[in-house]
């Protein structure tokens, strides 16, 4: 089983970078200042959570992470190479995938095909690339989805979908933007075991987002908190649920 | 009755030509947001590529004397080259343009193809005489069917399968379609996006040599703007069909065929001269009822 996600065409290997790093980001629109002064690692063995209040800046990071969005200043290194002037693409083909809040997926396409067009992107031909996007979602548990169509997929399926399609050639990186929104505690349970298990099976880094505490709180090596685009603490699960600043943070939101 | 069935077959045959030209329209709409006025054009250049270039009434025809074994692939070869040409020269550098801004291009690229018909070929109409052997026609009881609409017929199934099976089964055939939903997305994930794009056109350039063929057989003349009726009811086709799905394109295509063809039987006498005006009315009663086609997609439904 293992051995089948890790399939990979000649001339492609797995990326050998070992962390991802934000360094001192700043992201400004129009002057209004979306992220300040944001620095984090994410290593390979690790989930490492991104949480704060609506708004924090989290997905601005994210998409700095990914290149979608060109940091004001600040540069984002990838195993030791900085990735200044490289498009999403090029993140992409160096290991970083990501997946995205809306899903995104190709609606009128089969749940199959959804993970197998990165495959086919890639390079790989149809045969390899099928038995790889089979492998993929019997992973994510929606095997016996594989023949039915995107859109029809409830949402909380259309997530594992997405997960599935960014672990395709296992990337060295995977930043899942969200991927509880709309769940039942039971899903996100199952998500929570299905997260957790990415970095031993895949030899890939993890960065969360998430608005579930309990999911962050249950898979999470390490979290990074963000409020109005800055940091206001990093650190392991515990501390950071007895972090004055933290606590502040989200009771002032709910408050 | 033998009446309706040989006006059902003749339905058959230019709703064939109308869905053909369709899916050439559709499927660079689905990919590029382009609504390709120049797709008539490409039309016009397989008829015209079959003949010698001179300003003679009577068509001198010279890749058209061919064996159709060669002809059919070398005519095809031009349409493609010069579909290629006008992406590679025109559509390339608006990737990122907006959606009518790309279709004032495509007037442009049809104009451009229009006038260099007329610099080289002349403005008059030519007589041109191919595969005149399919005029034979195929009894079926009191039904006199000309082979030629068979044909027509049996080579747009045949295409439609091959497309089909193309966009189903090949790995070019997935990344096309999903760059037809989210071009974006399908080119973060892998897919090369002008690649496909050339391929889009590629494809659309063999569709529009088909219904030149087929085309100019039927009707034996060329004319510099020939092409432009064909893709004028493949828009309508397109629309009425749903913007961006292929199925639609071709369930449009015959359907527009169906109306023309029957209009022009049963109107009055008198009214047959207005059959377009009483067509396109037939149009507009499907989109009130249908706004967004009659086989509406998902990936358009909710960008728009």
């Amino acid at each position: 089983m293992t051995d089948e996600l890790h399939v990979l065409p000649p001339g492609i290997e797995q990326p050998q970078a070992s962390e991802l790093v934000a360094r001192n980001i700043f992201v400004q629109f129009q002057g209004l200042t979306a992220i300040a002064d944001v620095s984090l690692k994410v290593e390979r063995h690790e989930v490492f959570g991104l949480i704060g209040p609506n708004g924090a800046g989290k997905t601005t990071l994210v998409n700095c992470l990914t290149g979608f969005q060109r940091p004001t200043s600040g540069s984002v290194v990838l195993g030791g190479e900085d990735t200044t002037g490289w498009s999403s693409v090029k993140f992409r083909q160096q290991g970083v995938a990501r997946t995205f809040q809306a899903g995104r997926l190709f609606r009128d396409m089969t749940v199959a095909e959804n993970v197998e067009v990165t495959a086919l992107g890639l390079g790989m031909s149809r045969r390899a690339g099928h038995q790889h996007a089979m492998a993929m979602l019997e992973w994510v548990g929606l095997a016996d989805r594989a023949d039915s169509i995107a859109g029809t997929l409830p949402y909380t399926d259309e997530r594992r979908v997405g997960i599935a399609r960014a672990l395709v050639l296992s990337p060295a990186f995977v930043l899942l933007d969200e991927p509880a929104a709309g769940m039942s505690d039971a899903e996100c349970d199952d998500l929570m075991h299905t997260i957790a298990a990415i970095p031993r099976t895949f030899t890939c880094g993890v960065l969360l987002i998430e608005h579930n505490m309990g999911v962050i709180m249950g898979v999470c090596n390490r979290i990074h908190v963000l409020d109005g685009g800055r940091t206001i603490a990093e650190g392991l699960p515990s501390d950071i649920q007895r972090d004055q600043a933290v606590i502040s943070a989200y009771l002032g939101m709910e408050g | 009755m033998i009446g309706f069935l040989q006006n059902l077959a003749d339905a058959l045959s230019l709703g064939s030509l109308y869905a053909l030209a369709a899916l050439g329209v559709g499927l660079l709409f689905g990919i590029l947001r382009l609504v390709n006025f120049a797709h008539g054009d490409f039309i016009s250049i397989g008829a015209y590529a079959l003949i010698v270039p001179s300003f003679e009434v009577t068509a001198q025809l010279f890749i058209g004397t061919w064996n159709w074994s060669l002809m059919i692939p070398a005519v095809t070869l031009i349409v493609v080259i010069v579909a290629l040409i006008s992406d590679a020269l025109v559509f390339r550098p608006l990737r990122r343009a907006n959606a009518p801004t790309l279709m004032i291009a495509s007037f442009a690229v049809s104009y451009v193809i229009q006038n260099g018909i007329l610099m080289v070929y002349g403005a008059r109409p030519k007589a041109a005489n191919l595969w005149s052997g399919l005029d034979a026609p195929i009894l079926l009881g009191d039904l006199r069917i000309p082979l030629l609409q068979v044909v027509t017929i049996g080579v747009t199934l045949a295409l439609m399968a091959l497309l089909t099976l193309f966009l189903k089964r090949t790995p070019y055939g997935v990344m096309m379609r999903a760059a037809a939903e989210d071009f974006r997305m399908a080119q973060y994930l892998g897919v090369r996006g002008n690649f496909v794009i050339g391929l889009a056109f590629a494809i659309s350039g063999i569709l529009a040599t088909a219904v030149s063929l087929l085309y100019l057989s039927q009707t034996g003349t060329l004319g510099p703007t020939m092409g432009v009726p064909l893709a004028l009811f493949a828009f309508v086709a397109t629309v009425i069909g749903g913007m961006g799905s292929l199925l639609g394109a071709v369930v449009g295509g015959f359907l527009v065929g169906f109306i023309v063809i029957m209009l022009q039987a049963y109107l009055p006498e008198d009214l047959r001269v207005f059959r377009d005006a009483f067509a396109f009315t037939f149009v507009i009663l499907i989109l009130l009822f249908r706004p967004s086609g009659i086989v509406p997609t998902r990936a358009f439904i909710e960008r728009v």
